[in-house]
C-alpha cells in the first residue's frame, strides 16, 4: 500500500497534492499496490472522499480530533507514524511543498528512516530506487532508499494533476491519533494576508526581468515603464537582490519565485542556472543582452543584441505610439 | 543570546553543470565556492540578533577541510567563532550529517547551551530539506522550517512562512531550531576590517563519526538538454519594431 499525505487550502485539495496523487497512482500501478490517502482534518474540514476517488485513491483515512490546531508539523508527523504502524505501507509520499517536506522530514526523524525529498521518478522494478531533483531540476540524482517504508516527497510539476478515466468510490476509515501536548508545542497560530498588489510575478502573463546588466537600482525604471505598457510584473535576478537593487520578493530563481508567464523578457541577464530554474515555466523567452556570448540566448525563443538601456525605451515608445 | 548557525559549502555554479568522470560530484575545477544561499541569510540573522541582544554566535559546517573558507567568510561578516566537522571528500546523507551535528552540539553545550540554532531550509546542491528538523528532533527542540521572518520575544518566537496569499505564523517556545529561507534579510558582505579581524578568530576542527548512509546517492546525471533555436530580432533600438510584432503574435498587447 502507498500512503499519501494530503494537503488542502480553504477546504479544497491543493494542486500540489493532486499532482502528487497523480504521480503516486503511477507508482501504485507499477507495483500492484493500493493508493490510500491520509487526510488530517478538523471538524470543519470537507471530507474530500469523492474528489480523492477521481484521482485513483481506493481508501481514505480521516485522522483527527476536535483538539487539533490548523497545522502542527511534529503532531502531523506523529499521526502519519501512527497510521504507518497500523497499516504498514510500503511507501509514504507527500508533495514537495514547504509543508510536505517539513512533515516528511519530521517523520524520517521520529521513525529513524531516510527521506528522499524532491523526487521525480521511482523505478518500476525496484521501489527503493528513486531519482531526485537537485539545483531546481538542473541536475538529477539516482539514489537508493534503505529500509521500509520508503519516505519521499514528489517534486512539483513533475506530472500535472490528472483524473482517472472513471472515478473510484474510496472506502473510508477514521483514525483517532494519540498526541501529547509536547507534540503540539509548535503550531500554526494565525495567518496574515498580503496587501493586494495587483499583478504578481506568479500570475502575470508577461514578466520583465532585469539582472546585473541593469547596472543599478535607478535603471529599473526602464523595466517598470515597459511593464506598465504591457500590464506586466517586474522581476530580477539574485545579483539584483543581493546588491539591494530590488526587494527579494522580486527575485526569479532557485531561491526566489518560479514564474510561468506567456512571455518572459529577460534584460541584461547572463543565464545562470540559479535564475534559469525560476523562469523554466515561461512559454516564450525574449532575451535582450549586449553580450552575444550570453548563455541565455541559447535558451531563448527570441533575442535582441543590444544595450537594454537603449532597447527598452525604444520598445516602450513604440508601444505608446501605437496606443495613441 | 547564544546562537549556532549551521552552513554548507557549495559550488558557485554559473550557466552549466559539468560532472566528474565517475558521476559522483560536480566538476569544480573551474568553479569557486560559496555559502549556500539560505544559510548565508542564517549567518546574517545570527549576526543581527547578537548585535541587538548580545551573546555569542558560532558557525558550524560539515564538509571537506576547505570548508573552513566558508567558516572564515562567516567570521569576516561578524560571527564570533567557528567549528569545522571535517569529512574528507564525498557526500554525507542527511541522517549522517544530522547525527554528526547533534554530537558536536552536545559537546558544545557542555560549556554553554544554545538559545537558537539556525539552518538554511535546504542546501543549494543537494536540497534534502531535513537536516535542521532531524537535529531538532534528536535534541528534542521545537523547530519550524521555511522561515522568512523571525521575531523573538523572550521565551517564545514567532516564525513567519510565506504562502501563496500571505503568511502563516508559527509560535514556538525557545530555545528552538529554525530553518530559514533567503529573503529573511539582506546579507552583508564581509568588510576589509571584518576580514582582518576574522584571522584572529578561533576555528575548532573535529573529525565526526560517519554512521553509514541510508539515502544512498548512486550517481548524478545531467537532464536531457532542451536547446532552443533563438530567432534574433535585430540589433539595438532598431529591433523594437520586430519586438512589437512578436508581442502581437503572442497576443500579450
Amino acid at each position: 500500500m502507498i500512503l499519501a499525505f494530503i494537503e488542502y487550502e480553504k477546504n479544497a485539495l491543493t494542486d500540489a497534492s493532486l499532482q502528487m496523487l497523480t504521480f503516486a497512482r503511477g507508482i501504485a500501478k507499477d507495483h500492484g499496490a493500493e493508493l490510500t490517502a491520509l487526510v488530517i482534518r478538523g471538524e470543519e474540514t470537507a471530507d474530500f472522499v469523492s474528489e480523492l476517488g477521481k484521482y485513483g485513491v481506493t481508501k481514505v483515512i480521516q485522522a483527527g480530533d476536535t483538539q487539533l490546531p490548523e497545522y502542527a508539523p511534529l503532531a502531523w508527523a506523529k499521526i502519519i507514524a501512527q497510521v504507518m504502524a497500523a497499516q504498514s505501507p510500503a511507501m509514504v509520499v507527500a508533495a514537495a511543498t514547504d509543508r510536505g517536506n517539513e512533515v516528511m522530514a519530521h517523520l524520517g526523524a521520529i521513525s529513524d528512516l531516510p527521506m528522499a525529498a524532491n523526487c521525480s521518478a521511482v523505478s518500476a522494478d525496484d521501489p527503493s530506487r528513486v531519482t531526485r531533483l537537485r539545483w531546481g531540476s538542473s541536475l538529477l540524482e539516482e539514489a537508493v532508499i534503505q529500509g521500509e517504508p520508503r519516505l519521499l516527497t514528489v517534486a512539483l510539476h513533475v506530472v500535472e494533476a490528472e483524473k482517472v478515466a472513471s472515478a473510484l468510490q474510496p472506502s473510508v476509515a477514521t483514525f483517532a491519533p494519540n498526541l501529547s501536548t509536547r507534540d503540539l508545542r509548535v503550531r500554526l497560530v494565525r495567518r496574515e494576508k498580503d496587501e493586494a498588489e495587483g499583478i504578481t510575478l506568479k500570475t502575470a502573463s508577461v514578466v520583465v526581468g532585469g539582472g546585473r546588466g541593469v547596472g543599478g537600482p535607478e535603471a529599473y525604471s526602464l523595466l517598470e515603464e515597459l511593464a506598465a505598457e504591457l500590464g506586466a510584473a517586474v522581476g530580477c535576478t539574485r545579483v539584483a537582490t543581493n546588491n539591494g537593487w530590488r526587494p527579494h520578493s522580486d527575485q526569479v530563481g532557485l531561491t526566489g519565485t518560479r514564474i510561468s508567464p506567456t512571455l518572459y523578457i529577460a534584460c541584461g541577464i547572463s543565464g545562470a542556472i540559479q535564475h534559469l530554474v525560476g523562469c523554466k515555466g515561461a512559454k516564450n523567452v525574449l532575451v535582450i543582452n549586449k553580450d552575444p556570448e550570453a548563455a541565455f540566448f541559447s535558451k531563448a525563443d527570441y533575442g535582441v543584441l543590444g544595450d537594454l538601456h537603449e532597447v527598452l525605451p525604444a520598445i516602450t515608445e513604440q508601444l505608446r505610439k501605437e496606443k495613441a | 543570546m547564544n546562537i549556532l548557525v549551521c552552513i554548507k559549502r557549495v559550488p558557485d555554479i554559473g550557466s552549466r553543470i559539468d560532472l566528474t568522470e565517475d558521476k559522483q560530484a560536480i566538476s569544480t575545477r573551474n568553479l569557486g565556492f560559496t555559502i549556500s544561499p539560505h544559510e548565508e541569510c542564517a549567518v546574517e540573522e545570527a549576526i543581527q540578533l547578537v548585535e541587538n541582544r548580545g551573546g555569542e554566535s558560532v558557525v558550524l559546517t560539515l564538509g571537506p577541510a576547505k570548508a573552513d573558507e566558508q567558516v572564515r567568510d562567516s567570521l569576516a561578516r561578524g560571527i564570533d567563532r567557528g567549528i569545522v566537522l571535517e569529512t574528507g571528500e564525498g557526500e554525507w546523507d542527511p541522517s549522517e550529517t544530522a547525527a554528526a551535528i547533534v554530537a558536536a552540539i552536545r559537546n558544545e553545550e557542555e560549556k554553554a547551551p544554545f538559545d537558537l540554532i539556525l539552518f538554511g531550509n535546504e542546501s543549494a546542491d543537494s536540497g534534502g530539506c531535513q537536516v535542521g528538523i532531524r537535529v531538532a528532533n534528536a535534541l528534542d527542540m521545537p523547530v519550524v522550517a521555511a522561515v522568512k521572518k523571525l521575531e523573538i520575544d523572550g521565551e517564545t518566537a514567532a516564525a513567519w512562512r510565506e504562502v501563496d496569499d500571505g503568511w502563516e505564523i508559527f509560535e514556538l517556545p525557545m530555545p528552538a531550531v529554525v530553518a530559514v529561507k533567503e529573503g529573511i534579510n539582506l546579507p552583508r558582505y564581509p568588510s576589509l576590517r571584518g576580514t582582518m579581524k576574522a584571522k584572529k578568530k578561533k576555528i575548532d576542527r573535529l573529525v565526526p563519526e560517519k554512521k553509514g548512509a541510508t539515502l544512498q546517492m548512486q550517481e548524478l546525471a545531467n537532464p536531457p538538454e532542451q536547446k532552443k533555436q533563438v530567432e534574433m530580432l535585430g540589433d539595438g533600438p532598431d529591433a523594437a519594431a520586430r519586438v512589437i510584432d512578436v508581442l502581437k503574435a503572442l497576443e500579450v498587447v
